[in-house]
């Protein structure tokens, strides 16, 4: 199926719904006193996202005609794809929406006269990472990653009075157009080689002229910029920490779980269908000569040994979930390079459960930063002893759940990682996981060690917990804790989605 | 119904942790009956299955064997053999002891029981797992409350000592999780088996690793084998993994170090009998002179002189004597393990069962002068015999016992399994059985200091009151338990035999087998 502009419309409902809750936020602020509204308005929208969404696949609910059963193929003249692996990502990133909004709402950072603005840029972000999640162009691509950039930098430097959100913002910036300027290059090299800027062609002219291995590689390095920088990957990482500590709280969360997401989306569909070939037994092969899953596995080792490492020392909460992140960034490539489907799922259930375990941690942040004013450890000292046992309480879950230890979320995601690379024999690359686990835990716990261990003094207050917040994560903790004994709805949606549309 | 019962004493103590979570943190005495009352239903299901078990088969009972997740053929599979009874109806036995014990806990009562309650199912769960994958997971489920339980309510050093119990056992259960998948696809690869954890299955799979050496001359198998015994080492705990253990038990509250020496010690030795010996029994054989006999000999001896240091060097620590000594005393266990001869074996699990209980009571005894004084230490005390006669008397029973008193449970254990080792492993055995002097002369050294001669002047101002119907509760029982295996050991040896002789069958017959290739190979 391969449709044109006009009829491809009609499968276009998500991204539609979110195009008119912007137009509508910018307009209700124009003529309304309070902006609190425009939040809700936000919420409502990107929730009717995520239902139209996840209508698509989820409940076996078609909202759209013909969609199920023959329901994939190529939009809008084979720019983007609709497959389950899109619409996978979509509910995914529409998850991520409607948790940042919601956060959003019970946050003292965003609360203030320019809301208007921030919901309007951060359901446009939203909207081209679900373009990230489908693009089966470069151009595309590289159109739909430069507008999440774009939009991301903004909502970065969103506190204008915050000197530290301004310098983020900045970082952010030139990072971004470095990494982008050396992505459209590699992009440059690529339509030289194969005289085409779509993955199917791409992938049928590097099968049939085999290109010069070096070139290739050096096209595919300068390409990895990009993609490496959307989920900060060793030597990509480097903005993140920054970043992350800079930006308002909601907005560091958005980026850690949609920006990942919608990064790995992309690197996913070019790197497997693309530039590799499926083969039997859910095995794939890479093109030959490009030896990228080497390069790719060392990537992986050296991103979660340093984020995990660079993690032991940090004392804002914020700037250590930020390494955090950058670890396990390093986790879900290992599920990357192993070349199977087993890996491929591996990674969607990864970033399901990452999804909901780190939005938890950053929304307890969130609570406390609102509470104390503080996002640094000691903000942290005693939490549970002073009025803050909810939150400390959900935030343990959340940590030992990202350490990965049963029975909580986060370990079944591991288990599948670690599964996936046992199984295609990368014992080396398991053993090194395995330690990074086991460090990780160390700078996990001290998180709780401070909260529950520690005697709160004096001068901190007590911590409320607001109803925003207490039932998001609430939500999000009973769901962490319910996925790690039974998981396999998750699962087998994971597994379904792994088909990427290549052309029929 | 008959055959839910593993799962009713599994989840019991977990609804317990719900109730007692509903529960307003006001009424402290509530929640301390409330989590007393949710684990006497394991303890009395526990005599129903003693009084059931069926000691003629080496087959599992009680089975339940439902899907759990099918896509990866995991399955909840529970059961109970001949190498687990014992170590099930001691977890019944100490919980509630042990929650008579923390009833002078005074901080956050609620999440103390809370916590208790969960460990409680984690442990019950280890032993009654009979499918890898969820062995892990109750295995994993015991480190978070254990975690907080030392962390929040021990003493001074109690964050250090809880960092380190948690990495120590992390870093060992990483590498079971390794091993656990390796077994399942290598499963997989086998005919008639397939992808599963079932660990009665995975037997099977052993003869088809690849036996060229991988690393540093070790194959794939042999790899595995050690990396399930460091795990479960640094649970026994074996030298030199051990180090976790004395910070751990010095700072943990009284009921904690109980559940520690009594039950976590405890299975790293049965992991080994039921992951190692079965799934790898030719490596199993291989290593057995090295890592369970000498470095069991060595366990003895080395527990045996750290505990003698205790009552020499600062600060003569009373719970750090007793936590060096369990120490030792699992060194007989891995001694007796490594024999494989029936007297051996069969004296391995008696003395783990045996060490559950003494220990336990050592640790309670040490709990309740801790109470009263507000220290440990050796040397700050003396003519205790004549202030507290009946707590004396208790104390005389198990230190007596932890000696190897003849007459009392320790000795019929420890003599079994020098018995069993003395044919295969003779330096070790010696060793073994030469340390009991050590041990007699820290015991002993330990009683005349702390017991014997005049009463001190201060005890006017301590208030060192005789010992209550309360603990009485928790350390009657289990002296009663120690003279009578003492007199007639066969109530539980019965229950272990023919599964353990099974067990040692396996291991002997992979053996000879592996021999008869290399014969074959040579010629």
């Amino acid at each position: 199926m391969n449709l044109g502009s006009i009829e491809s419309l009609a499968y276009l409902y998500p991204e539609g719904i979110l195009v008119l809750s912007i137009l509508a936020i910018f307009l209700v602020d124009l003529c309304v006193e309070d902006k609190e509204r425009l939040g809700n308005i936000a919420l409502v929208g990107a929730a009717l996202a995520l239902v139209f969404t996840s209508g698509l696949s989820f409940f076996g609910v078609r909202f759209i005609e013909g969609l199920q059963g023959a329901g994939e193929g190529w939009l809008f003249h084979r720019m983007i794809a609709l497959d389950s692996f899109a619409i996978f990502f979509k509910v995914i990133l529409s998850l991520s929406v409607v948790g940042t909004v919601w956060m959003s709402l019970g946050s003292r950072e965003i609360n203030g006269p320019n809301q208007g603005e921030y919901y309007g840029i951060l359901l446009a972000s939203g909207l081209g990472m679900f373009f990230m999640a489908s693009a089966t162009n470069l151009l595309l691509a590289y159109l739909s990653l430069e507008f999440v950039s774009l939009t991301s930098y903004v909502l970065t430097g969103y506190l204008t009075r915050n000197r530290r959100s301004g310098e983020a913002a900045l970082k952010y910036l030139i990072y971004g157009g470095v990494a982008s300027g050396t992505m459209i290059y590699g992009m440059s090299w690529i339509f030289g080689l194969t005289g085409s800027l779509d993955y199917a062609e791409i992938n049928a002219a590097l099968l049939q002229n085999a290109p010069d291995h070096l070139t290739l590689f050096i096209a595919l390095v300068l390409m990895l910029a990009g993609f490496g920088y959307k989920i900060a990957a060793v030597p990509f990482h480097m903005w993140a920490p920054d970043v992350y500590h800079g930006a308002p709280i909601p907005v560091t969360a958005f980026l850690s779980v949609g920006s990942k997401a919608a990064g790995f989306a992309l690197l996913m569909r070019f790197f497997y269908p693309a530039l590799s070939q499926s083969g039997d037994a859910g095995m794939w092969q890479f093109v030959p000569g490009v030896e990228w899953p080497q390069l790719m596995l060392i990537v992986a080792m050296v991103t979660m040994t340093l984020g995990n490492l660079a993690a032991l020392n940090q004392h804002n909460v914020k700037r250590l979930l930020a390494y955090s992140s950058i670890a396990h960034a390093g986790y879900i490539l290992m599920g990357f390079v192993v070349l199977s489907d087993e890996g491929l799922r591996a990674m969607l259930f990864y970033i399901v459960v990452y999804y909901l375990m780190n939005l938890g941690a950053f929304i307890v942040v969130m609570v406390v930063a609102n509470n104390t004013g503080r996002e640094d450890l000691e903000g942290f000292r005693g939490l549970a002893w002073r009025g803050g046992a909810l939150p400390a309480a959900a935030m343990a879950i959340f940590l030992f759940s990202l350490t990965g230890l049963p029975p909580l979320a986060g370990f079944i995601g591991k288990f599948y990682l670690f599964a996936a690379v046992v199984k295609g024999q990368f014992y080396w690359l398991a053993v090194v996981g395995i330690l990074n686990s086991v460090v990780s835990l160390y700078y996990y716990a001290r998180i709780v060690k401070t909260m529950f261990l520690d005697e709160p003094s004096d001068l901190e207050g007590e911590v409320a917990l607001d109803p925003h917040n207490g039932s998001l994560l609430a939500i999000l903790s009973v769901a962490t804790v319910v996925l790690g004994v039974y998981w396999a709805p998750v699962f087998d949606f994971a597994d379904r989605s792994t088909r990427f549309f290549l052309g029929s | 119904m008959e055959s839910s019962i593993l799962t009713l004493m599994i989840f019991f103590p977990l609804a317990g942790m719900v109730t007692v979570f509903c529960l307003p943190s006001q009424a402290k005495d509530l929640i301390r009956w409330t989590a007393f009352a949710f684990t006497l239903p394991a303890f009395f299901l526990g005599i129903w299955l003693y009084l059931n078990f069926d000691t003629t088969t080496t087959a599992l009972q009680f089975v339940v064997n439902v899907p759990w997740i099918e896509s990866f053929n995991i399955r909840y599979f529970v059961g109970v053999d001949g190498v687990s009874i014992s170590m099930i109806l001691l977890t019944a036995v100490l919980c509630p002891i042990c929650i008579l014990a923390s009833w002078n806990i005074e901080r956050a009562e609620k999440g103390y029981f809370a916590l208790f309650l969960l460990l409680d199912t984690a442990m019950t769960g280890v032993f009654c797992a009979m499918d890898f994958f969820l062995f892990f997971i109750f295995w994993e489920l015991m480190l978070l409350p254990m975690y907080f339980l030392i962390g929040i309510w021990g003493g001074p050093r109690r964050e250090y000592a809880a960092i380190k119990f948690f990495l120590y056992t992390m870093l060992g259960s990483a590498l079971m999780l390794v091993c656990m998948l390796v077994f399942y696809f290598q499963a997989g690869a086998v005919e008639g088996v397939g992808y599963t954890f079932d660990l009665t299955q995975l037997p099977a799979v052993a003869q088809h690793f690849q036996t060229e050496p991988l690393l540093l001359g070790f194959s794939l198998p042999q790899i595995m084998w050690l990396a399930l015994f460091i795990n479960f080492a640094v649970k026994i705990p074996a030298f030199p993994f051990h180090t976790w253990l004395p910070d751990a038990h010095v700072e943990a509250p009284t009921a904690i170090s109980v559940i520690l020496a009594g039950v976590l010690l405890k299975m790293g030795t049965y992991g080994i009998l039921r992951v190692n010996y079965p799934l790898l029994p030719a490596e199993t054989f291989f290593f057995a002179p090295y890592c369970l006999a000498a470095l069991g000999a060595w366990n003895i001896v080395y527990g045996a002189f750290c505990a003698l240091a205790q009552c020499f060097t600062e600060p003569k620590d009373l719970k750090k004597l007793v936590a060096y000594s369990s120490i030792s005393h699992m060194g007989y266990v891995m001694l007796g393990m490594a024999s494989f001869t029936p007297q051996g074996i069969n004296g391995a699990v008696l003395q783990m069962f045996n060490h559950g209980t003494i220990t336990a009571m050592l640790f309670l005894i040490v709990g309740v002068i801790y109470d009263r004084a507000h220290h440990r230490r050796i040397d700050g005390f003396g003519g205790l015999a004549s202030v507290m006669p009946v707590y004396t008397g208790v104390m005389g029973l198990a230190f007596f016992a932890a000696m190897g008193l003849p007459g009392l449970s320790a000795f019929i254990s420890e003599v079994l399994c020098l018995l069993g080792a003395w044919h295969t492993h003779k330096i070790p055995t010696l060793l073994g059985a030469l340390t009991v002097i050590i041990t007699a002369s820290y015991l002993l050294w330990t009683i005349q200091q702390m017991f014997l001669g005049k009463p001190r002047e201060e005890y006017a101002d301590m208030h060192l009151s005789e010992i209550n119907t309360r603990e009485l509760c928790m350390l009657v029982p289990l002296g009663a338990i120690v003279v009578i295996l003492g007199f007639y050991p066969h109530a539980v040896l019965d229950l272990l035999d023919v599964s353990l002789q099974g067990l040692n069958e396996v291991v002997l017959s992979a053996s000879t087998n592996s021999s008869d290739a290399a014969a074959v190979a040579l010629r």
